[in-house]
């Protein structure tokens, strides 16, 4: 460990050299940073920006899908609007905002003075905004966006592209970097620059969420790259990688995809599972329950998330072997999640709680997220995964892990620290009414696509049969009131920032960790001298 | 620079430099697994593809105690203005027994078109026991305009093939490979 021996007097020195300190102003301040937690907070910003934005598009969506028949917009634009929905919530929303957690709080966790590479860092950060400019540029173009899903399966995405396949493969490569870069900063830190005296067992389990999650972005966003690029070829430069004509293949397209696939969708849960493994205990004023089973449990669902892919597959015509080996290997992935949601609800049992808004939010996670992983389990299941193939079920079952499980996350998190990254404490009755109109228009707007997926409604289409009109309708009303309840989120924000409440250094008695050392808000230096761990 | 400040960068550009490897690494992957995935859908015969050079006459003796139903289906893909389909729909066959079977296609364009026909077995698990002696998908077709063709296919079914399945549908999709000729 090379923290170790550094002495008081060296690092102090070591700070001064390192950021010749005076905040330049303006724009260039945000351009130039390479502190952590502007960086952070750039990443923050952005994916809320996002976050409105694809919000946006999906609001279009459920217009068109408040009742049959088109009314709105012609069947290939809705294509455009769920794909690059998709495509905007995965990599701008979701994925920067936990890279914004992680540049904010996994210095201050570990005692480290910034992220191992600042510039880097901020090379990353600032390539996003080009890759999402090109990605929605394309629907001001002739050709219109991608519509061809998030998913790109060729020869959708090749044979019957509608033009776009170049610029979506550009922004798709521009996220790619940017995450790599942003992964491999992560692992660098934690590996380095971790405070002396804490060893990797007493890491905070945010910590080690944000770690693994990092390896499975080093390992599989380069396939996600290759396989963009041999789509580009495709379409462009003649190879056949996919095309059967000159002897590729279709459906290994999906095999490399999903290869790719299935750990990006932990990439987007394990952050959230550190999130809520810090903020639980700190509410009920309790050590988290089974430490050490956690970090195993992390583990075991990053390595097997990669032999799990062809669940996605089913319906391809696999052999019987190929069926039972993926459906049971799905199903093993539920054991360590159980493991987590008991953990967590053992945390909670005889704890002594109090339901602040990052609290609730926490609590609505551990509930909505195992909803979301039953039906999960459910689709894992060979039989019945035929039926419930490419139908609203399906929808129902990843918006359930992916906003009421990596948003509600996002924000339990986003209040947990809000009173570390401003200073002040934020409205506890406005972010209430944020969290209680979330959660009852989340459920109104995905609980009944459960039943439309299960009665046989197609996801992707802009039309449906009559008898899905009323869910539909219901569906439809929970959206808009949930896409208006994230302004109150906004609200509570900004008026945070403004002023209210003075923050102490720790606003949360039941709260743990290095973060809570320091002051509110925390200084534009933190830790250049690393806190000793006993 | 102090000494502490330069072995930390070399601890961060070693570990740098070894995540480096890996994303390089994995990159390279994603496109092995082009051939990994022919090798394996080969051995296993997972993907229905069917043998690409024509196979010798099977000589071992036909197995007329099981007979196997061989359908044929045929498609053209987007684009190639062909008619294209089998003589024969169905055809009943010993595992063993050599078969020939005729296909015919059809330029109803004004240009010369050549086409590449792609095999494809169903169930996949049985494409490694339909062994083609013959085939026209062994080379491209050329036709030129309005120019009509029968195309012949000679096969056996492997005696190996397993008991369960007792029928077999070949399909052949059609694509126009016109600008994309190797010669």
């Amino acid at each position: 460990m090379t923290t170790e021996n550094i002495t008081t007097e060296q690092s102090d020195h070591d700070s001064h050299d390192e950021h010749h300190d005076h905040k330049m102003t303006g724009i260039k301040r945000w351009l130039y940073t390479t502190n952590h937690k502007d960086i952070g907070t750039l990443y923050l910003w952005f994916s809320f920006i996002m976050l409105l934005t694809g919000g946006a598009l999906a609001m279009v969506i459920r217009a068109e899908l408040f009742q049959p028949g088109l009314q709105i917009v012609e069947p290939d634009f809705f294509n455009q609007l769920t794909t690059v929905h998709g495509l905007i919530m995965v990599f701008g929303a979701i994925m920067p905002a936990f890279t914004g957690f992680a540049n904010w709080m996994l210095p201050m966790m570990i005692g480290a003075p910034d992220m191992a590479l600042p510039r880097m860092n901020n090379w990353s950060f600032w390539i996003l905004p080009f890759a999402f400019a090109i990605l929605l540029s394309s629907f001001f173009m002739e050709s219109g966006a991608p519509n061809f899903g998030w998913t790109f399966y060729a020869p959708l995405s090749t044979t019957y592209s509608n033009g776009s396949t170049a610029f979506f493969v550009f922004a798709v490569h521009i996220m790619g970097i940017s995450s790599i870069m942003g992964a491999i900063n992560i692992v660098v830190t934690i590996m380095n620059l971790r405070a002396p005296g804490m060893t990797y067992m007493k890491m905070p389990l945010f910590v080690w969420t944000f770690f693994i999650t990092a390896y499975l972005l080093i390992a599989v966003m380069p396939v996600l790259a290759g396989v963009v690029t041999m789509l580009l070829t495709d379409t462009y430069f003649g190879t056949s990688f996919f095309d059967a004509a000159g002897g590729g293949d279709p459906v290994m397209f999906q095999h490399i995809f999903w290869f790719f696939g299935h750990p990006e969708v932990y990439i987007m849960i394990l952050p959230a599972f550190g999130i809520v493994s810090t903020i639980i205990p700190a509410f009920s004023r309790k050590k988290l329950f089974g430490y050490a089973s956690m970090v195993y449990a992390t583990s075991s669902i990053a390595l097997l998330s990669f032999i799990v892919w062809a669940h996605h597959m089913f319906t391809t015509g696999m052999p019987l072997f190929g069926e039972l080996f993926f459906m049971y290997c799905t199903m093993l992935i539920a054991v360590p999640t159980g493991v987590k949601v008991f953990n967590w609800v053992a945390t909670m049992w005889r704890g002594s709680l109090t339901f602040e808004t990052p609290m609730l939010f926490s609590i609505a996670f551990v509930i909505l997220f195992t909803i979301g992983g039953f039906s999960g389990l459910m689709l894992a299941m060979t039989p019945v995964d035929f039926q419930y193939h490419d139908t609203y079920f399906v929808v129902a079952h990843f918006h359930y892990v992916l906003v009421t499980g990596s948003l509600f996350s996002i924000y339990a998190g986003a209040y947990y620290w809000l009173p570390k990254w401003t200073g002040h404490m934020y409205s506890e009755s406005l972010s209430k009414w944020h969290f209680w109109c979330s959660l009852i228009s989340v459920n109104l707007l995905f609980f009944p696509m459960h039943f439309l997926g299960l009665a046989g409604m197609p996801r992707r289409i802009p039309d449906y049969a009559l008898q899905f009109a009323d869910f539909n309708k219901w569906v439809s009303i929970g959206g808009f009131a949930f896409g208006l309840s994230q302004l109150i989120f906004l609200a509570v924000v900004i008026k945070c920032i403004r002023g209210g409440a003075k923050a102490e250094a720790k606003p949360w008695d039941g709260a743990e960790g290095l973060e809570w050392t320091v002051a509110s808000p925390a200084p534009y230096h933190t830790f250049s001298t690393p806190p000793k761990i006993d | 620079m102090t000494v502490e400040q330069t072995e930390r960068n070399k601890n961060n550009k070693k570990v740098l430099s070894k995540l480096m490897l890996i994303v390089f690494g994995m990159f390279g992957f994603g496109f092995a697994l082009v051939p990994l995935y022919d090798v394996f859908c080969d051995i296993t015969g997972l993907n229905g593809k069917t043998n690409e050079s024509a196979a010798t006459t099977y000589t071992d003796g036909i197995d007329t105690s099981r007979t196997v139903n061989v359908q044929f289906i045929s498609r053209t893909a987007q684009g190639i203005p062909w008619k294209f389909e089998p003589v024969q729909r169905e055809i009943t066959v010993h595992p063993g027994e050599t078969k020939f079977v005729k296909f015919y296609a059809k330029n109803e364009s004004n240009r010369d078109i050549i086409g590449q026909a792609v095999p494809s077995v169903s169930p996949g698990l049985a494409a490694a026991y339909f062994q083609k002696i013959e085939c026209f998908c062994f080379t491209q077709q050329p036709l030129k305009g309005n120019e009509e063709v029968e195309m012949g296919l000679q096969f056996y079914v492997d005696p190996e093939l397993p008991k369960d399945i007792s029928t077999l549908t070949l399909s052949y999709t059609l694509y126009d490979v016109t600008g994309k000729v190797d010669s």
